[in-house]
């Protein structure tokens, strides 16, 4: 194949194809959230379908300039790409204005852009930049220190805003670290926590009645029985390990046991001590506790229960009166889920998983297929990030996963995201496209 | 492991979260109700159509009862505050509320449900609410909806048609139909005839936004019905009467009750005084509640049902018949007025059953009763008064009183004809003869009877021995008297008895020394009687009538409390009554003259 060959024969249509399919199904249910049940001027600057419309089509343009632009341009300018999007985490903390608690926007008139959006792509550009120019890649500890301090720096700069969402969005990359060579027992390890992290919040949150103590959490039996597992372990180590190994893990045991303690201690005094009221309501209603307001779990029971309104066909576009009559809050942007649940039932909802489902393994077969170390870093950055946005915006949705508002990548409105997403994707096109003439 | 198969786990984490969504999905969507059954209830709101209330008619189409349009005056507290609040002061004066109210009105409104409307103001009439329409949008959270408001334009016969307000938690209670604001017959025929008049609610299912606002019909209308109105009661009261009745009585207590006798129909019942239904609906009906219940004359009493007198002369018509019929007199037999025994009046001496009527001579009924329950035939006078009184008391009864007159009037008294379980009670078994009880020969004494008993006894006597149980429905709707309001009753005195007793009582109108000159009506013959009943603030006036005397139109009682003696008011008080019915006219401008001047007190009550 010529290098001179037409762009548009090389670029992955399938991701491209379903990139567009997702702006269009955010514009009808943009539309259909905002317009009340009545008729949809979609093109009216002033209504919200009508400021996305504008934004799929700057979208749209960003994405055929990223697709003429040589991809050896975004792997050399990736530092430079990288800095200004830390620069412009920094300078939206100072000149930033606040909406809904964060100091995550630039203002300009009627127009907001969130920094945060287009870091993410920065962070990933930087991070294959990283992993692909060192010998020895993450299993060289100098590497991994530097390369989990190019995913800290912007995180820990919009946890300053704060912004936990995005932040978990970052915390995605693992994927990418695993994929490079990261051992597969953080894999577990972050597991493990995660296990750790909700028995701790259930049995916290739960009351037992202590003879002489009175009433208190439970969360002493956790810890109790986490101690007897680590000493039953230690016990059946001389009948399972051979000999030479059993210091060693006996040792592990000890650290594992000590280390969890210390981790389920740590949530639960920051449960108790740090979070505010409102954010703790939010984590026990997750888990289906009475947390004795009936206002707590307004958004996730409202969103539900759109969702679940739809049946097997839904009710039909514009015809949701859960979303169109306001029940559901954020429902163009962090809820627009629940528009498609609703409007379009199980069928369309189920789809709509489906085809993310299907863009994401789109992601890694490209990603796999490079010859490049670069852009198989990138891609699986991408295919991480976009992972992440979904399995908590959607398992928010359904109730699986706490309120954390971020948005649904391509369909939620917004311009920020919009752009910044087709931006991360387009660049992934682009630099397939040219996988046939890059030399290893 | 190859780091090139790490794609493959990646790739199982994304799979099995999709797996897990899609599951979580047809969970959601396919296998649970309760969620999609809550979103029903918060986007779908139920507005109950009110059906328009039956209207009750006179027997000549003319209308008591109608429904005008009102408006009730909502406010969500939760609007409000999303349109920035508002200037309750000024609402307050729109409204005609006092600060005080409108302040106590929104606090129960905010304790209610600060996004569902409270009615802050109710039946607020159309001509008011015109004047303020224009005004209310300045208000955000207040919104108006029509409801008609019952009116009884006229005034007339508040006692009987009843109360129609706002149902309270007692009834909310026993009925599911009735929901809180919803108003209800709560008294009289309202109350009665309820379920007739009541119809049936509409529903209307509308898609309603977070603010609750109705935004469109929910599924097309498919679950959508009208209202049926109520049925329309058309009663047995002659509206003309009515009015003329209530005016002659205005300024007096007492009771007028006109009946049809051949039918039972009640053409008049009018309790004096009286007051407007009106005046119990709309916001001020605590006040003009209070000052009706406090006023000395009673006048939310209903005295032609709840009020008990004792009859007086007229009783001894029934005296008569029964004697007659047990044959203890003739016509012809004459008892000599002795009045060491009972006071009497006038000059007669030495009187027949006739003359003892027209004379109302004490005396002679009293010997006539001696004779049926002290015939002194048993050497106990005791066990004697004992075993005849019982026939007697059956027999009274047989005339209406001492019962609920076929149970057509809820809230009638039935009064009290003695028995010998009373006077046992009373005085104790073998205690008693009729030297103890005598006073009931002549209509005092223990008996005790309704204006409507009395006039039903009218209506006995004009019909020669039966009756027909007294009712006021003519029609329900269109289908008729409803059966079983009008059962046949018989006296069990034969008809021919009744000859004497009614000649005597024109007599009582027409000749010179009966007591009743003044109910004579021109042009017909008028049959009546007198009764003066002691009482301690000045004697009852009584009379009943009716007339014309072959072919009786109307049968009434008249009672005047505290007026004097019957020939005095009640009779041309009857008189002017059976002129109003018999001819739709009154000529005798006179005696309506000094009616109409005379009030209570009356200065010669006592004499």
């Amino acid at each position: 194949m010529r290098r001179s060959a037409p762009i548009l024969q090389r670029i992955d249509w399938l991701t491209s194809g379903l990139m567009i399919t997702f702006m269009a199904l955010g514009l009808f249910n943009i539309a259909s959230a905002t317009s009340g049940a009545e008729a949809v001027d979609w093109f009216a600057l002033d209504s919200k379908v009508g400021k996305q419309f504008i934004w799929v089509l700057i979208a749209l343009g960003v994405a055929a300039i990223t697709l003429i632009v040589e991809g050896e341009f975004f792997i050399r300018t990736t530092v430079i790409h990288y800095t200004v999007n830390v620069l412009l985490l920094l300078a939206v903390l100072v000149i930033g204005k606040t909406v809904g608690g964060a100091k995550s926007w630039f203002g300009f008139g009627s127009v907001s852009l969130q920094p945060s959006e287009f870091a993410k792509t920065g962070t990933a550009l930087m991070l294959a930049w990283l992993l692909s120019r060192s010998d020895g890649k993450i299993r060289n500890a100098k590497v991994l220190v530097q390369s989990v301090l190019i995913v800290c720096i912007p995180a820990a700069l919009i946890m300053l805003q704060p912004d936990a969402g995005t932040v978990l969005v970052f915390g995605g990359l693992i994927f990418a670290f695993y994929r490079e060579g990261l051992s597969g027992n953080v894999l577990i390890a972050v597991f493990c926590a995660l296990l750790i992290l909700i028995a701790t919040i259930l049995t916290g949150a739960s009351f037992f009645d202590y003879p002489l103590l009175g009433m208190q959490s439970s969360i002493g039996w956790l810890w109790m029985i986490l101690t007897a597992l680590g000493i039953l372990i230690w016990q059946l180590v001389p009948g399972w390990v051979v000999p030479r190994n059993r210091k060693r893990v006996r040792r592990a045991t000890i650290i594992c046991l000590a280390s969890t303690l210390v981790f389920s201690a740590g949530i639960h005094s920051s449960l108790e001590g740090v979070l505010k009221p409102h954010q703790k309501e939010r984590i026990y209603v997750l888990f289906g506790m009475d947390v004795g307001n009936p206002d707590a779990d307004y958004n996730i029971r409202h969103a539900k229960a759109a969702v679940s309104s739809g049946g097997l066909t839904g009710k039909g576009f514009l015809h949701g009166p859960m979303t169109a009559y306001g029940f559901v809050p954020e429902q163009e942007t962090d809820f627009i889920f629940c528009t498609i649940g609703e409007e379009w039932g199980f069928a369309g909802s189920a789809l709509t998983v489906f085809l993310y489902t299907l863009l994401l393994l789109r992601i890694l077969v490209i990603a796999e297929r490079q010859r490049s170390d670069f852009t198989r870093i990138y891609g699986y950055a991408v295919a991480s990030i976009l992972f992440m946005h979904f399995l908590i915006n959607v398992g928010m949705v359904l109730g699986l996963a706490p309120v954390i508002g971020i948005p649904l990548p391509f369909v939620s409105a917004g311009g920020s995201s919009l752009v910044g997403f087709t931006l991360l994707v387009s660049i992934l096109l682009r630099l397939d496209a040219e996988r046939s003439y890059i030399l290893r | 492991m190859n780091l090139k198969e790490r794609q493959w786990i990646i790739g199982a984490v994304f799979l099995l979260i999709s797996i897990i969504f899609i599951g979580r999905l047809a969970q959601l969507q396919l296998f649970s109700s309760e969620l999609a059954q809550y979103a029903a209830r918060l986007t779908q709101e139920r507005e109950l159509l009110e059906p328009a209330r039956g209207l009750v008619f006179d027997r000549n189409g003319e209308l008591f009862l109608d429904n005008k349009a009102g408006y009730d005056i909502f406010f969500t507290p939760r609007q409000c505050r999303i349109g920035g609040g508002m200037d309750t002061l000024a609402l307050a004066q729109l409204i005609d509320l006092s600060p005080a109210e409108i302040n106590k009105a929104i606090q129960k409104a905010e304790a209610y449900a600060t996004y569902r409307p409270s009615t802050i103001r109710k039946q607020m009439p159309a001509s008011e609410f015109a004047a303020i329409a224009g005004e209310l949008w300045r208000f955000p959270g207040i919104q108006s909806r029509r409801r008609s408001i019952r009116t009884n334009k006229s005034g007339l016969a508040s006692h009987l048609l009843g109360e129609y307000r706002e149902v309270d938690r007692n009834d909310l209670q026993t009925n599911q139909d009735y929901k809180l604001g919803d108003y209800k017959g709560k008294s009289g025929l309202e109350l009665q005839w309820e379920t007739e008049l009541k119809g049936q609610k509409g529903e209307k299912f509308h898609l309603v936004d977070v603010r609750n606002d109705y935004r469109q019909s929910a599924q097309e209308g498919e679950l959508d019905f009208l209202p049926t109105p109520g049925t329309n009661l058309t009663l047995t009261l002659d509206m003309e009467l009515q009015a003329y009745g209530e005016r002659i009585m205005k300024g007096k207590r007492g009771s007028i009750v006109a009946i049809e006798p051949n039918s039972g129909e009640v053409l008049a019942m009018i309790s004096a005084p009286s007051y407007g239904t009106d005046l119990l609906t709309g916001r001020k009906r605590g006040v003009h509640y209070d000052s009706l219940l406090h006023d000395p004359d009673k006048p939310l009493f209903n005295r032609t049902m709840r009020a008990t007198y004792r009859p007086g002369s007229i009783f001894k018509m029934i005296q008569g018949l029964l004697a007659l019929d047990q044959g203890v007199i003739s016509t012809e037999s004459r008892i000599a007025c002795d009045r060491s025994i009972i006071g009497c009046h006038g000059p007669h001496t030495y009187d027949n059953l006739g003359g003892a009527i027209v004379h109302s001579c004490n005396p002679f009924f009293h010997e006539v009763m001696r004779r049926m329950i002290q015939p002194r035939k048993s050497t106990s006078v005791f066990e004697e008064a004992r075993h005849e009184l019982s026939g007697w008391t059956t027999a009274v009864r047989r005339f209406g009183l001492g019962t609920n007159l076929g149970g057509n009037f809820p809230g009638l008294r039935s009064g009290s004809v003695p028995d010998t379980t009373l006077y046992d009670k009373f005085y104790g078994a073998k205690r008693w003869a009729y030297s103890t009880i005598y006073s009931i020969s002549i209509g005092e004494g223990e008996l005790l009877t309704t204006p409507l008993h009395m006039a039903n006894l009218a209506a006995i006597l004009a019909n020669r021995g039966h009756y027909r149980t007294p009712h006021v429905i003519k029609s329900i709707g269109e289908a008729g008297k409803p059966r079983g309001l009008d059962s046949l009753m018989n006296s069990r005195v034969s008809p021919e008895l009744f000859a004497p007793i009614i000649y005597a009582m024109n007599a009582v109108t027409e000749s010179t020394e009966g007591t009743a000159p003044l109910a004579q009506v021109p042009g017909f013959k008028v049959c009546g009687k007198t009764g003066t009943v002691q009482d301690s603030e000045g004697n009852h006036s009584v009379f009943i009538a009716f007339a014309p005397a072959e072919n009786p139109q109307i049968a009434l009682s008249v009672y005047v409390e505290n007026a004097g003696s019957g020939g005095d008011w009640a009779a041309p008080i009857a008189s002017l009554m059976m002129e109003k019915y018999l001819t739709r006219n009154v000529e005798q401008s006179q005696k309506e003259k000094r009616i109409l001047g005379a009030t209570y007190p009356f200065p010669n009550a006592k004499k």
